[in-house]
Protein backbone atom coordinates (compact mmCIF):
# COMPACT_ATOMS: atom_id res chain seq x y z
CA UNK A 1 0.00 0.00 0.00
CA UNK A 2 1.40 3.56 -0.44
CA UNK A 3 1.69 6.00 1.84
CA UNK A 4 -0.60 8.11 0.21
CA UNK A 5 -3.38 5.69 0.75
CA UNK A 6 -2.60 5.01 4.67
CA UNK A 7 -2.38 8.82 4.75
CA UNK A 8 -6.31 9.58 3.23
CA UNK A 9 -7.36 6.63 4.84
CA UNK A 10 -6.68 7.79 8.28
CA UNK A 11 -7.98 11.19 7.36
CA UNK A 12 -11.20 9.85 6.02
CA UNK A 13 -11.60 7.56 8.99
CA UNK A 14 -11.35 10.37 11.56
CA UNK A 15 -14.22 12.23 8.98
CA UNK A 16 -16.18 9.48 9.65
CA UNK A 17 -15.31 9.81 13.34
CA UNK A 18 -15.77 13.20 13.28
CA UNK A 19 -19.38 13.07 11.56
CA UNK A 20 -20.72 10.06 14.38
CA UNK A 21 -19.76 12.83 16.84
CA UNK A 22 -21.54 15.67 15.10
CA UNK A 23 -24.85 13.70 14.72
CA UNK A 24 -24.37 12.83 18.34
CA UNK A 25 -24.44 16.32 19.08
CA UNK A 26 -27.74 17.24 16.82
CA UNK A 27 -25.90 18.97 14.43
CA UNK A 28 -26.82 16.23 12.06
CA UNK A 29 -29.93 14.90 11.28
CA UNK A 30 -30.20 11.23 10.39
CA UNK A 31 -30.61 11.81 6.90
CA UNK A 32 -27.49 13.65 6.55
CA UNK A 33 -26.01 11.22 8.87
CA UNK A 34 -25.72 7.81 6.18
CA UNK A 35 -25.42 10.53 3.44
CA UNK A 36 -21.43 11.43 5.02
CA UNK A 37 -21.19 8.16 5.80
CA UNK A 38 -22.10 6.46 2.36
CA UNK A 39 -19.66 9.65 1.14
CA UNK A 40 -16.52 8.87 3.12
CA UNK A 41 -16.68 5.22 2.97
CA UNK A 42 -17.04 5.14 -0.65
CA UNK A 43 -13.83 7.29 -0.95
CA UNK A 44 -11.98 5.37 1.61
CA UNK A 45 -13.10 2.13 -0.90
CA UNK A 46 -11.79 4.38 -4.14
CA UNK A 47 -8.36 5.09 -2.42
CA UNK A 48 -7.64 1.39 -1.11
CA UNK A 49 -8.45 0.23 -5.21
CA UNK A 50 -8.60 2.97 -7.20
CA UNK A 51 -8.89 0.75 -10.10
CA UNK A 52 -12.86 0.26 -9.47
CA UNK A 53 -13.28 3.48 -10.41
CA UNK A 54 -11.82 2.41 -14.09
CA UNK A 55 -15.05 -0.24 -15.24
CA UNK A 56 -17.49 3.51 -14.18
CA UNK A 57 -15.26 5.65 -16.03
CA UNK A 58 -14.88 3.55 -19.57
CA UNK A 59 -18.54 3.24 -19.59
CA UNK A 60 -18.98 6.69 -19.48
CA UNK A 61 -16.30 7.61 -22.02
CA UNK A 62 -14.13 8.84 -19.94
CA UNK A 63 -10.70 7.23 -19.94
CA UNK A 64 -8.99 7.19 -16.29
CA UNK A 65 -10.69 6.58 -13.36
CA UNK A 66 -8.89 9.23 -11.61
CA UNK A 67 -10.44 11.99 -13.90
CA UNK A 68 -13.77 10.56 -13.21
CA UNK A 69 -13.62 11.59 -9.72
CA UNK A 70 -11.79 15.26 -10.24
CA UNK A 71 -15.15 15.71 -12.85
CA UNK A 72 -17.91 13.92 -10.39
CA UNK A 73 -15.54 16.10 -7.26
CA UNK A 74 -16.41 19.52 -8.91
CA UNK A 75 -19.27 19.14 -10.28
CA UNK A 76 -20.40 18.30 -6.62
CA UNK A 77 -18.76 20.92 -5.61
CA UNK A 78 -20.82 23.44 -8.03
CA UNK A 79 -23.77 22.33 -6.46
CA UNK A 80 -22.83 23.14 -3.05
CA UNK A 81 -21.34 26.32 -3.39
CA UNK A 82 -24.38 27.27 -5.13
CA UNK A 83 -26.88 25.46 -2.44
CA UNK A 84 -24.85 27.61 0.01
CA UNK A 85 -25.03 31.12 -1.28
CA UNK A 86 -28.79 30.80 -2.09
CA UNK A 87 -29.14 29.52 1.47
CA UNK A 88 -26.54 32.92 2.91
CA UNK A 89 -28.78 35.40 0.91
CA UNK A 90 -31.78 34.03 2.31
CA UNK A 91 -30.31 34.25 5.61
CA UNK A 92 -29.32 38.01 4.54
CA UNK A 93 -32.92 38.56 3.98
CA UNK A 94 -34.27 36.95 7.35
CA UNK A 95 -31.73 39.49 8.87
CA UNK A 96 -33.20 42.45 7.54
CA UNK A 97 -36.26 41.71 8.23
CA UNK A 98 -35.25 40.95 11.79
CA UNK A 99 -33.39 44.21 12.06
CA UNK A 100 -36.83 45.87 10.04
CA UNK A 101 -39.21 44.44 12.58
CA UNK A 102 -36.50 45.31 15.76
CA UNK A 103 -36.16 49.41 14.22
CA UNK A 104 -39.75 49.63 13.76
CA UNK A 105 -40.94 47.66 17.39
CA UNK A 106 -38.62 50.39 19.36
CA UNK A 107 -39.92 53.14 17.56
CA UNK A 108 -43.43 52.34 18.53
CA UNK A 109 -42.28 52.40 22.28
CA UNK A 110 -40.81 55.59 22.42
CA UNK B 1 -49.35 63.84 4.24
CA UNK B 2 -45.97 63.93 2.59
CA UNK B 3 -43.35 61.71 3.97
CA UNK B 4 -39.49 62.23 3.00
CA UNK B 5 -37.54 58.89 2.95
CA UNK B 6 -33.60 59.20 3.00
CA UNK B 7 -31.87 56.45 3.62
CA UNK B 8 -28.11 57.13 4.87
CA UNK B 9 -25.46 55.40 5.70
CA UNK B 10 -22.17 57.14 7.04
CA UNK B 11 -23.29 60.62 5.76
CA UNK B 12 -22.69 62.48 9.06
CA UNK B 13 -21.27 65.30 6.77
CA UNK B 14 -24.03 65.57 4.06
CA UNK B 15 -27.31 64.44 5.89
CA UNK B 16 -27.56 67.49 7.96
CA UNK B 17 -27.51 70.15 5.37
CA UNK B 18 -30.13 68.31 3.49
CA UNK B 19 -32.41 67.36 5.97
CA UNK B 20 -32.47 71.24 6.68
CA UNK B 21 -32.80 72.17 3.09
CA UNK B 22 -35.49 70.07 2.54
CA UNK B 23 -37.77 71.82 5.75
CA UNK B 24 -36.92 75.24 3.85
CA UNK B 25 -38.54 73.50 1.57
CA UNK B 26 -41.33 73.12 3.63
CA UNK B 27 -41.23 68.97 3.99
CA UNK B 28 -41.99 68.70 7.73
CA UNK B 29 -42.17 65.03 7.65
CA UNK B 30 -38.90 63.83 7.01
CA UNK B 31 -37.55 60.10 8.19
CA UNK B 32 -33.89 59.09 7.89
CA UNK B 33 -32.83 55.67 8.61
CA UNK B 34 -30.08 55.32 9.77
CA UNK B 35 -28.39 52.00 8.60
CA UNK B 36 -25.97 51.44 10.99
CA UNK B 37 -23.68 53.91 10.53
CA UNK B 38 -20.52 54.46 12.98
CA UNK B 39 -20.69 57.64 12.74
CA UNK B 40 -22.49 60.35 14.20
CA UNK B 41 -25.22 60.04 10.89
CA UNK B 42 -28.26 59.78 13.20
CA UNK B 43 -27.54 62.38 15.16
CA UNK B 44 -26.57 65.07 13.07
CA UNK B 45 -30.42 63.93 10.95
CA UNK B 46 -31.89 64.58 14.39
CA UNK B 47 -30.49 67.63 15.66
CA UNK B 48 -31.55 69.09 11.91
CA UNK B 49 -35.28 68.10 12.29
CA UNK B 50 -35.84 64.36 11.14
CA UNK B 51 -37.34 61.11 12.99
CA UNK B 52 -34.41 58.59 12.74
CA UNK B 53 -35.05 55.14 12.67
CA UNK B 54 -31.81 53.05 13.94
CA UNK B 55 -30.89 49.65 11.88
CA UNK B 56 -28.88 48.19 14.97
CA UNK B 57 -26.44 46.59 11.77
CA UNK B 58 -25.61 47.92 8.22
CA UNK B 59 -28.24 46.13 6.00
CA UNK B 60 -28.16 48.24 2.60
CA UNK B 61 -30.05 50.99 1.04
CA UNK B 62 -33.05 48.85 -0.53
CA UNK B 63 -33.37 47.62 3.24
CA UNK B 64 -33.25 51.01 5.05
CA UNK B 65 -35.95 52.27 2.08
CA UNK B 66 -38.29 49.85 3.06
CA UNK B 67 -38.30 50.33 6.39
CA UNK B 68 -38.61 53.70 5.64
CA UNK B 69 -41.65 52.60 4.22
CA UNK B 70 -42.84 50.39 6.41
CA UNK B 71 -42.74 53.32 8.75
CA UNK B 72 -44.56 56.10 6.74
CA UNK B 73 -47.63 53.83 5.61
CA UNK B 74 -48.20 53.10 9.70
CA UNK B 75 -47.67 56.98 10.21
CA UNK B 76 -50.30 57.64 7.54
CA UNK B 77 -48.47 58.86 4.61
CA UNK B 78 -50.67 59.49 1.40
CA UNK B 79 -47.22 60.03 -0.93
CA UNK B 80 -43.86 59.47 -0.38
CA UNK B 81 -40.72 60.97 -1.15
CA UNK B 82 -37.46 58.81 -1.84
CA UNK B 83 -34.55 61.29 -1.30
CA UNK B 84 -30.65 60.43 -1.56
CA UNK B 85 -28.85 61.45 1.97
CA UNK B 86 -25.76 62.09 -0.03
CA UNK B 87 -27.24 65.52 -1.38
CA UNK B 88 -26.60 64.71 -4.77
CA UNK B 89 -30.59 65.92 -5.15
CA UNK B 90 -32.03 68.95 -5.31
CA UNK B 91 -35.26 69.62 -2.96
CA UNK B 92 -36.75 71.86 -5.28
CA UNK B 93 -37.66 68.74 -7.98
CA UNK B 94 -39.79 67.50 -5.15
CA UNK B 95 -42.53 69.68 -5.38
CA UNK B 96 -42.98 69.67 -9.25
CA UNK B 97 -43.03 65.40 -9.47
CA UNK B 98 -45.29 65.65 -6.66
CA UNK B 99 -47.75 68.26 -8.96
CA UNK B 100 -47.38 65.89 -11.98
CA UNK B 101 -48.11 62.81 -9.31
CA UNK B 102 -51.49 64.31 -8.37
CA UNK B 103 -52.52 65.70 -11.63
CA UNK B 104 -52.30 62.91 -13.79
CA UNK B 105 -53.13 60.78 -10.68
CA UNK B 106 -50.28 58.68 -11.17
CA UNK B 107 -48.89 56.07 -8.79
CA UNK B 108 -45.20 56.33 -9.62
CA UNK B 109 -43.19 59.47 -10.72
CA UNK B 110 -39.58 58.61 -11.19
CA UNK B 111 -36.52 61.32 -11.26
CA UNK B 112 -34.15 61.20 -15.02
CA UNK B 113 -31.22 63.34 -15.05
CA UNK B 114 -31.68 63.05 -18.94
CA UNK B 115 -34.52 65.01 -19.68
CA UNK B 116 -32.97 68.28 -19.30
CA UNK B 117 -29.15 68.85 -19.49
CA UNK B 118 -29.05 70.25 -15.58
CA UNK B 119 -26.92 67.51 -14.35
CA UNK B 120 -23.12 67.78 -15.62
CA UNK B 121 -22.39 64.07 -15.95
CA UNK B 122 -19.14 62.46 -16.41
CA UNK B 123 -18.57 61.59 -19.75
CA UNK B 124 -17.60 58.01 -19.80
CA UNK B 125 -20.83 57.24 -17.53
CA UNK B 126 -23.00 59.38 -19.97
CA UNK B 127 -21.73 57.35 -22.94
CA UNK B 128 -20.98 54.10 -21.62
CA UNK B 129 -22.23 53.03 -18.26
CA UNK B 130 -25.69 54.63 -18.66
CA UNK B 131 -26.48 53.31 -22.14
CA UNK B 132 -25.51 49.65 -21.16
CA UNK B 133 -27.75 50.18 -17.34
CA UNK B 134 -30.84 50.87 -19.29
CA UNK B 135 -30.37 48.06 -21.65
CA UNK B 136 -29.70 45.59 -18.89
CA UNK B 137 -32.58 47.32 -17.15
CA UNK B 138 -34.60 46.69 -19.76
CA UNK B 139 -34.25 43.54 -20.07
CA UNK B 140 -34.61 42.26 -16.71
CA UNK B 141 -37.82 44.69 -16.20
CA UNK B 142 -39.51 45.39 -19.52
CA UNK B 143 -39.99 48.91 -18.63
CA UNK B 144 -38.06 51.46 -21.15
CA UNK B 145 -36.62 54.50 -19.17
CA UNK B 146 -34.74 57.40 -19.86
CA UNK B 147 -32.97 56.82 -16.81
CA UNK B 148 -31.17 54.01 -14.47
CA UNK B 149 -30.71 53.89 -11.36
CA UNK B 150 -31.78 57.00 -9.55
CA UNK B 151 -32.76 57.14 -6.29
CA UNK B 152 -35.67 60.23 -6.67
CA UNK B 153 -39.14 58.77 -6.58
CA UNK B 154 -42.91 59.64 -5.63
CA UNK B 155 -44.87 57.18 -4.66
CA UNK B 156 -48.61 57.24 -4.24
CA UNK B 157 -49.87 55.64 -1.16
CA UNK B 158 -51.50 52.77 -3.39
CA UNK B 159 -47.90 52.70 -4.74
CA UNK B 160 -46.32 52.46 -1.39
CA UNK B 161 -48.54 49.51 -0.34
CA UNK B 162 -47.87 47.74 -3.29
CA UNK B 163 -44.37 47.70 -3.79
CA UNK B 164 -42.45 45.55 -1.65
CA UNK B 165 -38.10 46.23 -1.85
CA UNK B 166 -36.52 42.63 -0.60
CA UNK B 167 -33.39 43.62 -2.61
CA UNK B 168 -31.37 44.65 0.67
CA UNK B 169 -28.38 46.21 -1.63
CA UNK B 170 -28.34 48.60 -4.81
CA UNK B 171 -30.56 46.36 -7.03
CA UNK B 172 -33.70 47.72 -5.32
CA UNK B 173 -33.96 50.53 -7.64
CA UNK B 174 -34.05 47.62 -10.96
CA UNK B 175 -36.41 45.80 -8.63
CA UNK B 176 -39.09 48.89 -8.26
CA UNK B 177 -39.13 49.08 -11.58
CA UNK B 178 -40.12 45.61 -11.91
CA UNK B 179 -42.32 46.11 -10.10
CA UNK B 180 -43.92 48.96 -11.27
CA UNK B 181 -44.31 47.34 -14.64
CA UNK B 182 -45.49 43.53 -12.77
CA UNK B 183 -48.22 45.47 -10.79
CA UNK B 184 -49.51 47.98 -13.48
CA UNK B 185 -48.77 50.89 -11.46
CA UNK B 186 -48.59 54.14 -13.73
CA UNK B 187 -45.80 56.37 -13.94
CA UNK B 188 -43.85 58.75 -15.28
CA UNK B 189 -40.27 60.69 -15.54
CA UNK B 190 -39.42 63.59 -14.18
CA UNK B 191 -36.14 65.70 -14.71
CA UNK B 192 -33.76 66.07 -11.90
CA UNK B 193 -30.84 67.84 -11.18
CA UNK B 194 -28.04 65.44 -10.11
CA UNK B 195 -24.95 67.10 -8.52
CA UNK B 196 -21.76 64.72 -9.01
CA UNK B 197 -19.67 65.11 -5.91
CA UNK B 198 -18.20 61.33 -6.59
CA UNK B 199 -18.39 58.82 -9.13
CA UNK B 200 -20.64 56.40 -8.16
CA UNK B 201 -21.31 53.51 -7.70
CA UNK B 202 -19.37 52.62 -10.63
CA UNK B 203 -18.70 49.24 -13.44
CA UNK B 204 -17.66 47.11 -9.77
CA UNK B 205 -21.02 48.55 -8.19
CA UNK B 206 -22.92 47.78 -11.79
CA UNK B 207 -22.22 44.04 -11.22
CA UNK B 208 -22.85 43.45 -8.45
CA UNK B 209 -26.23 44.77 -9.43
CA UNK B 210 -26.41 41.77 -11.79
CA UNK B 211 -25.02 39.40 -9.39
CA UNK B 212 -27.60 40.44 -7.03
CA UNK B 213 -30.70 40.30 -9.12
CA UNK B 214 -29.82 36.85 -11.07
CA UNK B 215 -29.50 35.40 -7.55
CA UNK B 216 -32.82 36.66 -6.59
CA UNK B 217 -34.13 34.77 -9.47
CA UNK B 218 -32.85 31.68 -8.67
CA UNK B 219 -33.90 31.72 -5.17
CA UNK B 220 -38.14 32.44 -6.45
Amino acid sequence: MLAIQLILIALFALIVLKTVFRFRAGDLNWKELIFWLIFWLAAMVIVISPDSTFYLANKLGIGRGADLIVYVALVLLFIMVFGLTVKLEKMNRDITKLTRKNTLNNEEKK
Amino acid sequence: MIFVVIPAYNEEKNIGRVVRGLIQYGYANIVVIDDGSCDKTGEEARIAGAVVLHHTINRGQGAALQTGDDYILLRGASVAVHFDADGQFDAADIAPAIKLLQEKQLDVVLGSRFLDNRSRIPFFKKFVVFPVGRLINFFLTGLKLSDVHNGFRILSRHALEQIHITQDGMAHNSEIIAQIKKKNLKFAEQPVLVYYYEYGQGIGGGLKILRDWILAKLIK
